[in-house]
């Protein structure tokens, strides 16, 4: 066998508070897909800011190429040649996708750089990765999945000997995910080492050679991905036999009456008229490609963007399409897939973002008794698994996945009518994923209405009722009873009226 | 938060010592009159109308907004009052006025903000520049001196210790069990930290940051009845000039971060008086007034650098190779 | 490595074709604010006689040379999300030191070199201090406002007046344009800096790190740019535009005062406000800060042609007026 590339040993790093790695060994071969696997918390995203310098090492030692390095900034490490791609989208918003892309290595003549090079250049890297958007539009007007793609398109820019990619695929669908594995063979089979976190086991197996597994900061063992079946990676993981995966009971049990009622809601540049009923103990999927309008769908039912056209019911009674307020007065819930800029609010403890929504609700003037906010708390870290159980750690100190059930809690603490999950399992470990999607079926059950978004269509499929398809921004379908991962496929991918029961197709006029 | 402190602390201990070694009575204080005396004292004083400016200062500035007119409205304030007195009014009413009309600019100020979304910097410029100018109308230019016992008890009374400082810690006392046995304090930070997520979560963003412009203007009135009472005077042009620049600096030396969120009060209050005993420290010590404001700007490089969250801690690089 | 070979991928159906509004929206502010400021020119003609004329127009450049270039700085400081409170203060102390070496019989070029390096260096020591110990900017810059300004009162209480002959040559020289329009030599110095910064901005990789830093210092730090270089090198830059505005400032008044241009910051972080820059960081061009510029001459001007004011009408009207602008400039934005 060659040399390693990179070669860690005796890793450990510490936060104030925290052991987030104790003496971690991970090796990486050139010419190899190697999955780093393990729960949220792990230490999964430490041990590779570890390794690329922007965390320092309390212990042990790192060799990268043959040499002993230690990178004091992102910059050095990728310098060396270490391109990575980290978990949040770490891009600035306010730039350009072609500068986003190649910011730090422009074209330029004669010392300025060459604009017109510069976007041909970063259209072409967009173009491989199977992206098809202007280079020079702001990057914040991109929905989250198109800037990770950004990001990967940034990645693999250069000539890098490693690549690495923090669940670089959790908010995209089974087309960009194909187009991604499709440039990440091509790079294995040129010798570069690609590092790759991902909660989806699917893609794990389908993709890498080789894994290194955490648990809670320490290594559990390195594996051949051939050799280890799923059941035992999960164990591995968890450290225990996997209860919860099992199977979601369908409810058998008849839907209440209508809960939510949209009439021709739209809004112009955003999402064409639509029609939506939810009933009460339903769970409705939303299902369609990355900008066919699903995540628009949810703002506008919320209020987060104002709807122009059309009117909500709630209860039968008409709400105002003045804001998130009149939304969550009358029972509506939302919880946004951007969890970084719309979700957490980084500064403030676990325990005060649980309870944001719910003090929102009350005014300043009730605040939620220490002792209730203390029992909520105690009640969601322990239902959800949040961890660290530290109520007064700074949210933004958790690991990106404790950091979406926290969010979920807050909804779940105001006991809405209808809860409106936008991609609430992204980078979920599977663990939790299970236990999020048998909450959302338990509360489903007790009564409450659940709109369900998420790229993944076999979860949207299994967690649901009912799933509406949308395309280009429009109501195509409804899907009723028992419905397939094939039948909504059909629908997304357009031309919709072949292979599909037409029995259950209720197509929308628009 | 607590380790924070510890800094502001130490220098403001460093300060008061520095004040002994100098003059040695420095923290003798004497009771005469029922009333006390003292270096100390004459601090607590001084500092009043920055404290409680500083206070009002906090909570804007928790909520990333900055409120720069408030040395203009303290003088609106004094105007305001002085003038009625001055005309044969009751000093209760004028007072009574003057925090009206200045809960009014506050008004301005937060809808300048959270109706029309202007940043707080240039909003409040707005007032800042045109405020001399609404309380030199007030007083048509000139300096008007009032004689009014009641009035002058807000400046210069008695009650053991100097009204003012009481004033100041009466609202320190206030602000600090509203923000934290409410959720005002919550919601604030909230706010502050990250306000589209707020929004979201169904936070009423616009009334909390009405709300605080509002308060920080009653504060910078209430400091403008001191500094005008204490003087028994309205002083348009000079009454409050640059006090916003101390205001905000006593927060920031507090501990409290301009980019919003978390904030501290006690931090707030350690900062006032470590400015306030700096300006008596030029004077005692008898350093020349040429370089007052140097020795001033070395006094606060010095504090930040203690509480910088990065320390005098030397990063240990290893060996750096770039691989060929 | 991957071999630049283009995959042609067919773009799947309903994905979100970029770039529908966003281009010009980034441009929108600035724009709002020159349309405002033309329009506020248009009242001002239609109103007072002998406003509309070229010279009114060129002397909005010429009574602000100083200002324009203090702008030019504080918006590559602002566009990384840091503020310079220093600005005013350096000039003050940029005129003192140009007034009393000059006085002491220095040569000019000696005069002028020593005068940017003082503020060049004051912005590096600022921009250090900022970076190595996490302090915030407005901290350190406001005790680089107090030290400023307490090294004028060491150099000298007095004002001190400049009889340099090549200091008073190019104070009083003025260039004619084409329409018997005269400007100084300082609108000429204003106007290479501005081009200078958008060059620099725009063109060069330090300019666009500038913007990426504002956007998000973390993102920026993790992408490997050098924000360190960045972070520190637009405090210097700010201070050597202080020192050049200081110099146009002494060219101006002729003389150095230890209490010349008090509040002038203010100013300046108006101009650049006013110019659709976001405090925040990250957003904003040089343009509309010199529009900004000009907007708050205008209302000097307009202030000056009416003539009859009260000090304290004029401060209120001043008020009022920077208001007008801002709110005219939120509502052209919000509409479009
Ligand atoms: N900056 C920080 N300060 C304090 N604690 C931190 C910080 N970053 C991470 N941690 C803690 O370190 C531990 C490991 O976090 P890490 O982000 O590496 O998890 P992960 O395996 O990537 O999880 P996920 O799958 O959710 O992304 C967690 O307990 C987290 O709370
Ligand atoms: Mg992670």
């Amino acid at each position: 066998m060659t040399e390693p590339v990179v070669d860690m040993r005796g890793i450990s790093v510490e936060f104030p508070g925290v052991k987030a790695l104790q003496e971690v060994d991970f090796r990486l071969f050139p010419g190899e897909v190697h999955a780093l696997m393990g729960e949220n918390g792990a230490g999964k995203s430490t041990l590779i800011k570890a390794l690329t310098g922007v965390h320092r090492i309390a212990a042990g030692e790192v060799r990268y190429a043959g040499e002993r390095v230690s990178f004091s900034a992102p910059a050095e490490a990728q310098a060396a040649g270490i391109s990575t791609v980290y978990q949040e989208v770490n891009l600035c918003g306010n730039l350009t996708v072609a500068e986003n892309i190649l910011l730090g290595r422009e074209p330029r003549k004669l010392g300025r750089i060459d604009g017109k090079a510069m976007r041909a250049r970063a259209a072409e890297l967009l173009a491989r990765i199977g992206l098809h958007i202007d280079p020079g539009s702001v990057l914040e007007s991109h929905p989250i999945a198109v800037q990770q793609l950004v990001a990967i398109a940034r990645a693999v820019a250069v000539d890098a000997r490693v690549l690495v990619l923090d669940e670089p695929t959790s908010s995209l669908d089974a087309d960009e995910v194909a187009e991604l594995f499709r440039i990440i063979r091509v790079l294995r089979d040129e010798g570069v080492a690609v590092l790759f976190v991902t909660h989806f086991l699917e893609q794990v197996y389908e993709i890498s050679d080789r894994m290194t597994v955490l648990r809670n900061g320490r290594l559990v063992g390195e594996h051949m991905t051939a050799a280890l079946s799923r059941i035992d990676l999960v164990s591995a993981m968890l450290g225990r036999e996997m209860g919860v995966l099992e199977e979601i009971e369908r409810r058998s049990g008849t839907p209440g009456e209508p809960l939510l009622v949209a009439e021709g809601l739209g809004r112009k540049g955003s999402v064409a008229p639509f029609d939506l009923e939810i009933r009460k103990g339903e769970v409705v999927g939303l299902a369609g490609l990355l900008g066919s309008g699903r995540t628009e769908v949810a703002r506008l039912l919320f209020g987060a963007d104002k709807a122009d056209s059309g009117r909500l019911l709630v209860d039968g009674k008409q709400v105002r399409l003045t804001g998130p307020r009149a939304a969550i007065e009358a029972g509506v819930a939302f919880s946004s897939e951007d969890r970084k800029a719309e979700g957490i609010v980084a500064d403030l403890s676990v325990r005060d973002n649980l309870i944001l929504a719910m003090q929102a609700a009350r005014g300043w003037a009730r605040p939620v008794p220490r002792k209730l906010a203390d029992e909520l708390v105690a009640k969601y870290i322990e239902l959800l698994d949040i961890r660290p159980a530290d109520p007064d750690r700074a949210v933004g100190n958790l690991s990106g996945g404790n950091q979406q059930k926290v969010l979920l809690a807050r909804w779940l603490v105001t006991q809405p009518k209808l809860l409106i999950l936008d991609e609430p399992t992204r980078g979920i470990d599977v663990g939790a994923k299970a236990q999020i999607q048998k909450v959302v079926a338990d509360l489903a059950a007790e009564g409450m209405a659940v709109l369900f978004i998420s790229a993944e269509l076999e979860e949207v499929v299994r967690v649901s009722d009912r799933v509406v398809v949308m395309r280009d921004r429009q109501k195509v379908a409804e899907l009723d009873g028992e419905v397939g991962v094939d039948d909504v496929m059909a629908l997304i991918a357009g031309g919709g009226d072949h292979g599909v029961d037409q029995g259950v197709e209720k197509a929308v006029a628009s | 938060m607590k380790n924070r402190l510890l800094w502001p602390v130490v220098a403001l201990v460093a300060l008061l010592m520095l004040n002994v070694v100098v003059t040695p009575s420095f923290f003798s204080v004497r009771l005469q009159d029922g009333h006390l005396y003292g270096s100390l004292i004459d601090i607590l004083r001084n500092g009043a109308p920055t404290l409680l400016i500083a206070l009002g200062m906090t909570l804007v500035i928790a909520t990333r907004g900055i409120d720069l007119s408030v040395g203009a409205v303290a003088a609106i304030a004094g105007a305001v009052t002085c003038t009625h007195i001055a005309s044969g009014g009751n000093a209760w009413v004028a007072m009574g006025l003057a925090l009206a009309l200045c809960a009014v600019l506050g008004l301005w100020n937060g809808f300048l903000v959270s109706v029309l979304g202007i940043q707080p910097i240039i909003a409040t410029l707005v007032l800042m520049t045109a405020g001399r100018g609404i309380a030199m109308l007030i007083t048509e230019g000139q300096i008007i001196t009032v004689n009014d016992d009641s009035y002058r008890q807000v400046g210069a009374g008695f009650l053991v210790l100097p009204i003012a400082i009481l004033i100041s810690l009466a609202v320190l006392g206030l602000v600090a069990l509203v923000t934290r046995r409410t959720a005002l304090g919550l919601l604030i930070e909230s706010v502050g930290v990250n306000p589209s997520a707020s929004r979201l979560a169904g936070v009423r963003a616009r009334t909390i940051i009405w709300t605080v412009y509002v308060f920080a203007a009653l504060c910078a009135a209430v400091a403008g009845l001191m500094i005008s009472s204490n003087v028994s005077a309205a002083d348009a042009n000079n009454a409050g000039l640059w006090i916003e620049m101390d205001a905000i600096l006593a927060v920031v030396i507090g501990g409290t971060s301009l980019a919003g969120g978390r904030y501290s009060l006690t931090g707030t209050l350690l900062g006032a008086l470590i400015i306030q005993t700096l300006t008596t420290t030029v004077y005692t010590i008898g350093i020349a007034p040429e370089i007052t404001l140097v020795f001033k700007a070395i006094v606060v490089i010095a504090v930040c650098l203690m509480q910088a969250p990065v320390g005098i801690r030397v990063r240990v690089r290893g060996k750096q190779g770039v691989p060929a | 490595m991957i071999t630049p070979e283009v995959t042609a991928t067919a773009t799947a159906p309903g994905r979100p074709r970029g770039g529908l509004v966003n281009v010009p929206k980034r441009f929108l502010p600035v724009i709002a604010t020159f349309v405002v400021f033309v329009a506020t020119f248009g009242v001002g003609s239609v109103r007072y006689e002998g406003f509309a004329s070229g010279q009114v127009m060129a002397n909005l450049f010429i009574d602000n040379a100083f200002l324009i270039v203090l702008a030019v700085g504080m918006t590559f400081v602002i566009l990384t999300g840091g503020i310079d409170l220093s600005v005013g203060s350096v000039v003050a102390l940029s005129t003192m030191i140009a007034a009393s070496a000059l006085q002491a019989g220095w040569p000019a070029w000696l005069v002028v070199v020593t005068v940017l390096a003082t503020g060049s260096a004051l912005g590096l020591a600022m921009g250090w201090v900022i970076h190595r110990f996490g302090v915030q900017p407005f901290i350190v810059t406001l005790a680089g406002m107090f030290l400023a300004r307490g090294l004028c009162f060491v150099i000298s209480v007095e004002s001190v007046s400049i009889k340099d002959p090549a200091f008073r040559e190019l104070a009083t020289g003025s260039i004619e344009l084409p329409g018997g329009v005269t400007i100084t030599y300082g609108v000429v110095i204003a106007l290479v800096t501005v081009l200078a910064a958008v060059y620099v901005l725009h063109l060069t990789r330090f300019g666009r790190t500038v913007y990426a830093v504002g956007g998000s210092e973390s993102s920026a730090r993790l992408m490997g740019l050098a924000t360190t270089r960045v972070k520190v090198g637009v405090y210097v830059i700010s201070g050597f535009c202080s020192a050049l505005g200081g110099l146009l400032f002494s060219l101006y008044m002729l003389s150095g005062y230890s209490l010349h241009a008090v509040g002038m910051e203010l100013d300046a972080i108006a101009a650049v406000v006013v110019g659709g820059s976001l405090l925040s960081g990250g957003v904003g061009f040089v343009i509309g800060s010199v529009v900004g510029v000009l907007v708050l001459g205008t209302i000097q001007t307009l202030i000056s042609f009416e003539g009859t004011l009260s000090s304290w009408w004029t401060k209120i009207v001043i008020g009022a007026l920077l208001l007008a602008f801002i709110a005219l400039q939120r509502i052209i934005v919000r509409r479009t």
